[in-house]
């Protein structure tokens, strides 16, 4: 530079310096609102969707249930061989004490309806469990079948002209009653987490699905976490830059980007084909899950093990610590909080994951959960796809309880992911 | 060598190259017993580069290739009868920006003795991390709080944890890379005494930015300049006559 230059003062007051100044303001505060102005709608969005899902799923955490006596008959009951008796009967008996009428207007199987169909085994399980005798009353809540459960909701409009609603004058009316007699109540539906899948909606639930996402889960954390951080660690520490280790490198990253599906079919032939594994299994479908994990957690922990400082490596080197001393008495304590971060999210994702889950048959209606990772099983997002396709008004608002159900799920482990990060995460 | 002084390391013709980059020209320089030595010289001039080539630090840069000869009392430390681990516990280091492990204080002197399984039980173990402190004047500052990360001491203290964790493996020799060049004059004046002490035990390199330092702490000074040893002697010598033109410029202010 010259010195005339030097010395030549910048004109930093005048009209000119002032038209300039303005402008960089006003790009100043424009870029600041654009960003303020996507925020807005990001949120705005994720808003919505939230508001729509709790809209829709709200009702499924509340179920209608019913309080019925039911007395054992010498007709039905059989009290020698309980478990013999006439379940279909004990019903049919308390029902028409409800409802007299019925019997004379031979409508007494439209009654037994408004219960769920599976009174009979609830009714069966509580005499079973107890010491009853004949002329005996048990008093239990039974859930309400879906229709009346969705009338009692306001799902099922009563306003509806009679041919277009699902239950006529006549069953609105015998379930009024029952309203009025103030055996109708309406409960935290703990069926949805405890019960397993069922077709009939006000019995179904998500137990065997989380059961089964939990096992697969554990599958796919058992494979990706400890693959994951050996071929990590061994890229990172120890692999030669070669030719072979840069393609190895951009192959793993282009893993991370291969879309589900396509594991699916690869686990379909590979582990259900070739090793003949069970179908709908959790043990295939945490395989499965792992193989898109394990990119994740590679490029994690391989970023948390370059975050190491270097000094911490020299420092051990210097003390006469051996490679693998280093690595496992440093840099892999250091890194871990990065690690498991990296390992929680990949986890997130894989809990979020359908279409793999799909095409190895987790779609099946199975209404137990799974005993062990050999059983055929669910997993939450295939069993809020089988709701999502089922026809019953029940299901409508279940898939959605279901969507928050994993969402649930997903903000946890999220959380969990930040507050190791947080908490954990060492500074220097 | 003047006086008649044991040599404990010995380089001869050491050349270093970065990939294609050669760092060090045919270095030729003894480190004698119970000495210190200082290495001078401007930045980029290998000096550093040498002194890590006496533990085998560059072993951990890849493209680094070192030929010619260095001896630890006589054994090359190159050859591959030599196992790098050993050779570092023998040759202990000081780094420029002290790194003490994100442990507690009593962990950082202790991990050099526990990996090379030189204490038989936990008192000994408390002895060799008490004497260690000690012996790096850090001792009384925190005898209190053993358990407490050595990471949230002040800079002249973490450097002296550094130093005695260097030490607590008995090292026949301490390589120290500007090792006060981080620290404020009060902290480096205490790491010059010690270093002093140090001497009585140990063998010592030292690369120093500081003209001052060198001359305050050594007995010998080697000066580098752009990969070469332009000159080497005793300290007093090399400061009051020097016999190159290029340390007398270095020395004098005129280059580096």
């Amino acid at each position: 530079m010259s010195d005339a230059s030097m010395t030549t003062q910048h004109a930093l007051q005048g009209q000119a310096a002032e038209r300039r100044r303005r402008a960089r303001h006003a790009a100043d505060t424009r870029l600041r609102l654009y960003g303020i102005g996507a925020i807005t709608l990001a949120i705005g969005l994720l808003g919505i969707l939230i508001f729509t899902i709790i809209l829709g799923g709200h009702t499924a955490f509340t179920q209608t249930h019913v309080r019925v006596q039911f007395p054992l008959t010498a007709e039905s009951y059989n009290a020698e061989e309980p478990a013999r008796s006439n379940w279909r009967g004990v019903i049919d008996d308390a029902m028409a004490e409800i409802f007299p009428d019925a019997v004379e207007g031979g409508n007494l199987r439209t009654r037994t309806q408004i219960l769920t169909n599976n009174t009979q085994f609830f009714v069966r399980d509580a005499v079973l469990a107890g010491d009853y005798e004949v002329g005996d009353t048990v008093t239990l809540e039974v859930p309400a079948s879906d229709p009346y459960d969705q009338l009692n909701k306001g799902v099922i409009k009563r306003d509806t002209p009679e041919e277009n609603r699902r239950l006529d004058n006549d069953e609105v009316a015998a379930f009024d009653s029952l309203v009025e007699n103030g055996q109708v109540s309406r409960p935290f539906n703990w069926g949805l987490f405890f019960n397993a899948d069922s077709r009939f909606p006000e019995i179904a639930g998500l137990s065997g699905a989380i059961v089964g996402s939990f096992y697969a889960l554990m599958v796919c954390f058992l494979i990706s976490f400890p693959v994951g951080i050996m071929a990590a660690t061994y890229l990172e520490e120890f692999a030669p830059k070669n030719r072979l280790t840069d393609l190895i490198e951009v192959n793993i990253n282009n893993l991370a980007a291969v879309p589900s599906i396509v594991f699916g079919l690869l686990g379909l032939a590979v582990f259900l084909q070739i090793f003949g594994l069970p179908r709908s299994a959790p043990l295939v479908g945490g395989m499965v899950l792992s193989l898109m994990t394990l990119p994740t957690i590679i490029i994690a922990t391989r970023a948390a093990l370059k975050a190491v400082p270097p000094s911490i490596r020299e420092a051990a080197l210097g003390v006469g610590a051996s490679k693998h001393q280093v690595i496992t008495h440093h840099v892999l304590p250091l890194a871990l909080p990065g690690i498991l971060t990296g390992t929680i999210i990949g986890l997130a994702q894989a809990l979020g994951e359908t279409a793999p889950l799909l095409l190895i048959g987790m779609n099946a209606f199975i209404t137990s959960p799974p005993g062990g990772i050999f059983d055929a099983s669910t997993a939450l997002p295939t069993q809020i796809y089988i709701w999502a396709d089922s026809p019953e008004r029940g299901f409508v608002a279940r898939t959605s309880a279901g969507i928050l159900v994993l969402l649930g799920f997903l903000i946890t482990m999220n959380a969990i992911a930040i507050f190791l990060r947080q908490r954990l995460e060492r500074r220097w | 060598m003047s006086e008649q002084i044991k040599v404990k390391m010995r380089g001869e013709n050491v050349c270093v190259h970065y990939g294609e980059k050669q760092a060090l020209f045919d270095v030729n320089l003894d480190i004698g017993t119970n000495q210190v030595t200082s290495l001078i010289g401007p930045s980029g001039c290998g000096k550093s580069t040498f002194l890590r080539c006496l533990n085998r630090m560059n072993d951990t840069i890849d493209i680094c290739r070192v030929t010619g000869d260095l001896t630890l009392d006589g054994q090359n430390i190159y050859d591959r009868a030599i196992d790098v681990v050993e050779l570092r516990a023998r040759v202990g280091m000081v780094f420029q920006k002290p790194n003490p492990f994100p442990k507690s204080i009593y962990e950082n002197v202790a991990y050099g003795p526990r990996i090379h399984g030189l204490t038989r039980d936990k008192t000994e173990m408390d002895e060799v991390v008490e004497n260690s402190l000690k012996r790096a004047g850090i001792w009384e500052e925190v005898k209190d709080r053993l358990d407490q990360p050595g990471t949230g001491l002040s800079g002249g203290q973490q450097q002296r944890l550094c130093i005695a964790r260097a030490i607590a493996t008995k090292p026949e020799v301490l390589l120290m890379d500007e090792p006060c060049s981080a620290l404020d004059p009060i902290a480096t004046a205490i790491i010059e005494e010690l270093i002093d002490e140090l001497r009585e035990n140990f063998t010592i390199a030292i690369v120093t930015h500081s003209m001052q330092q060198a001359a305050r702490v050594s007995q010998k000074t080697a000066f580098f300049h752009l990969g070469k040893l332009i000159e080497e002697g005793d300290t007093e010598e090399i400061f009051t006559n020097p016999q190159n033109k290029k340390t007398q410029d270095y020395i004098t202010g005129r280059i580096g």
